[in-house]
């Protein structure tokens, strides 16, 4: 229980424009101090009358343990809908309720290992403490950004400072090199002589992203961006088909048993539907009947 | 003695709250307190007890229950309304096989009161279900989730046809311990709840739970196509909590006698409250867990302070208050 999810009553400490995105820094007393990379919180939106019911997740960008004001951890958003707009505009000292740490870490290699970690827009935020860690241990860290345009680019700074290479791409060419991630990820993994790949981002970049990986036949650990309601565990709504360990298939649930899944067990082509083949699908009739 | 304790909790003194009777009455059953979970929202209680105690709780109503294990619906499964959600999971869950070896012996061990939600396609799947835990240890009651497409007649909803929800409540009743309640859980897309829940106590029910999720449907404006993968979902929050006040007022006025579980968007100790005035004997807590998952103890504690701020001798004084004439 010691390392479970915390429920705080947190505070805006600051809020910051960061390029197209939001930079949001909470006060929340003990989150900090658990969380470890690729871990995520949740916080309540619109205050206590709000018609907004459901919880929003972000991934944590940073968390510091001890500071002037407490434990904080910041988060970056995109203003995607009436709840992260109402948090952009949030002065400070506004109350947030804040649920974490939660979902599965990113696993961390062996010391000295070549990590390649990769960042599609926003996504980036949960890769930098992870670079921390990594270095830490003795570990090569190479760096890929990727996003639609410059001011979508998230953290380029903070990855030159602790990286050995950053390569960044985005669709319009206004930053760094024109394309996508993937087509810059293959060269900078021969030059890192990569051991293991980190990726956070959309799901059609983390699909990318695996099977570019498995063809250099190294490990890629994505995070996941699922819609989720409660992030608890119990909704059931973030689900993916993801193959076990006994090579079955289940619909898994992405707060708890992700946000980080291995690359090559997720079944991206898949994501959206429940294949045939899945524990405990339907027979196709039943499910044409489920439908009406 | 006893008479006079009675009398002391009577004074709103909150240095006393900590041992007003909270506890209620459901047919044979007698639960500690009346806020429970709503099914479909705790899972089987394991992720909620690490935000408070589910043994704290009335009961915890564990995710319905079905034969085999099922995979639910396509993704998305949920779309965010006002003041609510819709939802189509399709009844993802591990079929009672996994449910007896892992989710009810940790209820049990964790000192938790279960109410067991079944769910199934045919009048012989729920009896089945029913058999099943009959012998299992630790099934406080059974609540019967009949807004299940019936397999046999085209897909009809159970829970809309009062003669189909009778054969199913009917079939539970029979393949249940005699001592073990047996709920059914309304659906409040009917044209005269009432004849349904009449239907389900002739049927054998024990007790009605209501109300189960309107059925609707979002279409994102972008796409133009439905949001939910299951097109249609089912929904829930405080928008729907008048709909659930009204249900459970209508039958409590027509059968007085019967216990009701309400639910249908509480978030707070009054939402609660008012499902108690209206006729409940216990209170849900469902979609509020996903905005707070901390949501049914804080409900209980705010249910006990309104209960002594009104000078309520204990629940039981309280259930179906609204429907009697004001002292003027």
């Amino acid at each position: 229980m010691s390392d479970g999810p915390l429920q705080v009553r947190g505070e805006v400490l600051s809020l910051r424009r960061a390029g197209a995105y939001h930079h949001l820094t909470l006060v929340a007393p003990g989150v900090a101090e658990r969380t470890r990379p690729g871990q995520f919180v949740t916080l309540a939106v619109g205050g206590p009358e709000s018609a907004l019911s459901l919880r929003r997740a972000f991934s944590v960008y940073k968390g510091s343990p001890r500071g002037v004001y407490g434990g904080t951890v910041e988060l970056v958003f995109a203003v995607a809908g009436p709840g992260t707009a109402w948090l952009a505009a949030q002065p400070p000292h506004t109350h947030v309720d804040v649920v974490g740490p939660l979902g599965r870490p990113f696993t961390l290699p062996r010391a000295s290992a070549s990590a390649t970690l990769v960042g599609g827009g926003y996504g980036s935020a949960p890769l930098f403490g992870l670079a921390e860690v990594l270095r830490s241990r003795g570990c090569r860290v190479d760096f890929v950004l990727g996003a639609a345009s410059q001011d979508r680019i998230f953290g380029a700074l903070d990855a030159r400072r602790m990286s050995s290479t950053v390569a960044v791409t985005t669709d319009d060419g206004s930053l760094g090199t024109k394309g996508r991630v993937t087509d810059v990820l293959p060269e900078v993994m021969s030059r890192a002589g990569t051991d293991v790949v980190y990726a956070c981002g959309p799901m059609p970049m983390l699909r990318a992203v695996s099977a570019v990986a498995a063809a250099a036949g190294v490990p890629a650990q994505c995070a996941v961006e699922e819609a989720m309601a409660c992030g608890i565990g119990v909704c059931m709504t973030c689900v993916l088909p993801v193959v076990g360990d006994d090579g079955i298939t289940r619909m898994v649930r992405s707060c708890v048993e992700g946000p980080v899944f291995l690359g090559d067990r997720v079944r991206w082509d898949a994501v959206g539907t429940v294949p045939p083949d899945t524990y405990g699908a339907p027979p196709a009739a039943a499910a044409q009947a489920a439908r009406t | 003695m006893t008479r006079f304790s009675v009398r002391t909790v009577r004074a709103p003194d909150r240095a006393v709250e900590p041992r007003y009777d909270l506890s209620t009455r459901l047919g044979a059953l007698v639960l500690p307190n009346p806020v429970l979970t709503a099914s479909g929202c705790a899972a089987s209680g394991r992720e909620l007890d690490q935000f408070f105690d589910v043994a704290a709780l009335g009961a915890v109503v564990t995710k319905s229950i079905m034969l085999e294990a099922r995979s639910g619906r396509a993704t998305p499964r949920m779309a965010e309304t006002p003041s609510g959600m819709l939802n189509s999971i399709g009844l993802q869950g591990p079929g009672i096989d996994g449910f007896l070896e892992h989710d009810l012996p940790w209820l049990r061990e964790r000192g938790a009161r279960a109410i067991v939600s079944i769910a199934g396609g045919s009048v012989t799947e729920y009896a089945e279900l029913a058999g099943r835990l009959r012998g299992a240890a630790g099934v406080a009651a059974v609540e019967v989730n009949i807004s299940c497409p019936n397999v046999a007649d085209r897909g009809l909803v159970f829970a809309c046809d009062p003669r189909a929800a009778a054969s199913v409540v009917s079939a539970v009743r029979d393949r249940s311990a005699p001592t073990v309640p047996v709920f059914a859980k309304l659906s409040p897309d009917v044209t005269d709840i009432v004849a349904v829940a009449r239907a389900c106590v002739d049927g054998g029910a024990d007790g009605l739970s209501m109300i189960n999720t309107l059925l609707g449907m979002a279409i994102d404006p972008d796409t133009m196509r439905p949001v939910l993968g299951g097109v249609t979902g089912g929904l829930s929050g405080p928008a729907i909590r008048p709909v659930a006040v009204r249900c459970v007022w209508q039958v409590h006025a027509a059968l007085p006698d019967v216990p009701i579980i309400g639910m249908g968007g509480v978030r707070s100790g009054l939402d609660a409250l008012e499902l108690i005035l209206a006729g409940a004997s216990a209170v849900s807590v469902g979609t509020a867990v996903f905005g707070d998952p901390g949501a049914p103890a804080r409900v209980l504690t705010e249910l006990r302070h309104a209960l002594v701020d009104r000078g309520f001798a204990g629940v039981r004084d309280a259930v179906g208050h609204a429907h009697r004439p004001s002292e003027t």
